[in-house]
């Protein structure tokens, strides 16, 4: 199971702070994402309007980052002193 | 030279609800080491007024595991980049009331020159790159801060 988890305003937006997600294997973050797009359909473009970064594991990912059973997956929108 | 290696994570790097004290915080520091001639202090603290908004008060958010990791990798390069004997990082989260503390980087060196720009690295790093979010309760209703000179 993934631990999906959400901060700050996407927690209001979103309505949640956490969701968890079966795999049966390895899987890109872009697969997670269709998943989790399916159980929220806004997601990607609350991805994008919010310049939200994604971390898998406390790193920063990408499309192709491989999320595995166990992993946490965060969703961060822009940090407080913001991207310059 | 002084070793660099000396102290743990948890040692310099600090996330917490509470206040802190900058003299407790910066004797520590001194402490670190006889060759220090120098220590610079950048104290971030709770402004009452934002974009054209009064603030009644401030909550901070941060995501628990990265935001340390962030701070740590930070004070890492900075010991690595600039000539510097020590460096600490301390964020509050949670409630701040305005005029109360949120963020203290000391940074101790041989010499003021390295340590000034060592410090305004780190803290313009830490804005960039740690996941720590502030929410602003105003007059007008609840903001979340996404972006800071």
């Amino acid at each position: 199971m993934v631990t999906i988890r959400f901060f700050a305003v996407l927690k209001k937006l979103l309505d949640r702070d956490s969701m968890h997600i079966q795999l049966t294997g390895p899987a890109t973050l872009k697969t997670l994402l269709d998943r989790i797009e399916s159980e929220i359909p806004s997601i990607r473009s609350v991805i994008k309007e919010g310049r939200t970064l994604i971390a898998v594991n406390q790193e920063i990912a990408q499309d192709e980052t491989v999320v595995s059973d166990g992993d946490e997956v965060a969703f961060l929108p822009p940090f407080a002193g913001g991207q310059h | 030279m002084v070793p660099k290696e000396t102290g743990s994570i948890l040692e310099w790097i600090r996330i917490q609800e509470e206040d802190f004290s900058v003299e407790e915080e910066t004797n520590r520091i001194k402490e670190r080491s006889k060759r220090i001639g120098g220590i610079v202090t950048f104290l971030g603290t709770a402004r009452d007024f934002s974009k054209g908004k009064d603030i009644n008060r401030i909550d901070f958010e941060y995501y628990p595991g990265m935001a340390e990791k962030k701070l740590n990798e930070i004070r890492e390069r900075a010991l690595q980049d600039y000539d510097v004997i020590e460096v600490s990082i301390l964020h509050r989260v949670g409630r701040i009331e305005t005029g109360e503390n949120i963020v203290l980087i000391l940074v101790a060196a041989e010499h003021r020159k390295d340590a000034f720009r060592a410090c305004e690295w780190c803290i313009d790093e830490l804005k960039r790159i740690t996941p720590i979010w502030k929410r602003e309760e105003t007059t007008q209703g609840e903001v979340w801060v996404v972006e800071h000179p």
